[in-house]
């Protein structure tokens, strides 16, 4: 066994020339280049260092992936991996960069006239299972990078979908942008109720024009925040229904006990109301140049 | 025994809870309150919770049946100062004192208590200090 993987790295060492062309040609028949996420430049260069490294791997660690010589290896191969995954190869694509090179490694063995046909199919077996674990590991860290990605949008989003606003002095608003799951209820929820504290606001507009469906479990994530608000002393308004989610809150029997107004505005002129406000027209402008500046009616 | 001291002003009842609540405290201080409301004949009850980091089922259900008793007695409970975190934790138990008035600080749990005495002024000839 020895001898045989000694065959192979001094295959390897000495038809690198010719190994080295062949592999990257057939990673470039398979598209790798295309997508111009890569130059050629930069695949050679992850090529040939990595046959460097798994020359190196075989000569100390034989064709055995497990083994701790071909740590560099592999290292390698899960950087390239993981910057693919960022850059936005498809798995297949990834995956490529290693099993592609074992045509041509076949073919060099093929080429020894020197091995006998049992030597060198015994050869192409373990050079098969080696890659093949390589393989592996490469889509396994593909895969993990990808999870990471994922992980780390969904934080963002989280974060930034939750702001609370101040409308005025002791108002604030909390527009809700995407699906309220338990997990951002929480959120939303501290981040409401530490402004409430920070602010001494009174009224909280909770306005989920951005909110795509409620259902009976979105109806009692509201519920509890303004459950929560109303024990930290302020009330709480929700805004922004659309008429298609009021239709579908009443089909499921989904009851929400707290004002509700249809708008935004609607909902702060009550809050400027509440807090003995009002908004006035000071004077007669040009049509149009300040609708928002008319008056708030009384009994709104 | 410690007991929760209760200060009188006009015709409203202060409670400051500066200490970790224990049951056997709360169960004193709804009696100790249920009794000071009909001696002083109070119309407000206001309970500063802000001190108060950590609260379990028991003590909610003593806040709301505070508020029931007091309702029961004529007089308004307002609770005030309460944590965010404690009130995270009184919605998830399911506790959200539907009873129990709420204000963010002592200074509005007042005014909250000052505008109820100001109605009850008006019904009764009870006299109250501004």
């Amino acid at each position: 066994m020895a001898a045989n993987t000694g065959t192979v790295v001094e295959l390897v060492g000495s038809n690198e020339q010719t190994i080295l062309p062949e592999w990257v040609d057939l990673q470039k028949k398979a598209g790798s280049l295309q997508t111009g996420r890569i130059s050629e430049g930069e695949l050679l260069s992850q090529s040939r260092e990595f046959l460097h490294l798994l020359r190196d791997g075989l000569a100390r660690g034989g064709t055995d992936a497990s083994n701790p010589a071909y740590g560099p290896a592999k290292q390698l191969l899960a950087d390239i991996s993981r910057s693919r995954a960022l850059q936005g190869f498809s798995p297949g694509e990834t995956a490529t960069f290693i099993f592609s090179l074992k045509q041509p490694l076949f073919n060099t063995l093929n080429r020894n006239t020197a091995l006998s046909p049992a030597q060198a199919s015994e050869l192409t077996w373990s050079v098969t299972l080696l890659l093949d674990e390589l393989g592996i590991f490469t889509l396994e860290v593909f895969q993990k990078s990808r999870e990471e990605v994922i992980v780390r949008q969904q934080r963002e989003i989280a974060e930034l979908s939750t702001p609370v606003v101040k409308l005025w002095d002791g108002v604030l608003a909390l527009p809700l942008i995407g699906t309220l799951d338990s997990q951002r209820t929480q959120v939303v929820m501290e981040n409401l109720l530490q402004t409430i504290v920070e602010t001494e606001a009174q009224i909280a507009i909770i306005d989920i024009t951005g909110v795509p469906t409620v259902d009976t479990l979105t109806a009692q994530h509201l519920l509890k925040t303004v459950a929560a608000a109303r024990l930290m002393g302020a009330d709480c308004i929700i805004s922004g229904i659309r008429p298609q989610i009021a239709q579908t809150m009443v089909h499921l029997g989904v009851e929400l006990n707290v004002v509700s107004k249809a708008t935004l505005a609607d909902a702060f002129a009550v809050a400027l109301d509440r807090t003995g406000r009002a908004v006035i027209k000071l004077r007669k402008t040009a049509a149009g140049s300040d609708k928002n500046l008319k008056p708030v009616e009384k009994g709104l | 025994m410690d007991r929760i001291p209760i200060l009188k002003f006009g015709n409203a009842l202060l409670v400051t809870i500066q200490v970790d609540m224990h049951d056997r405290l709360a169960t004193a201080l709804e009696e100790d309150l249920t009794s000071k409301i009909v001696e002083h004949n109070a119309k407000g009850v206001l309970i500063d919770i802000s001190a108060l980091e950590i609260v379990d089922s028991f003590i909610g259900r003593m806040l709301d049946n505070i508020a029931a008793v007091s309702r029961i007695l004529d007089a308004d409970t307002v609770v005030v100062g309460m944590r965010p975190a404690v009130a995270i934790t009184l919605v998830e138990l399911g506790l959200s004192l539907t009873g129990v008035k709420t204000a963010l600080n002592v200074e509005r749990g007042m005014e909250l208590i000052k505008a109820r005495l100001r109605t009850s002024d008006t019904d009764e000839e009870d006299d109250v200090e501004e």
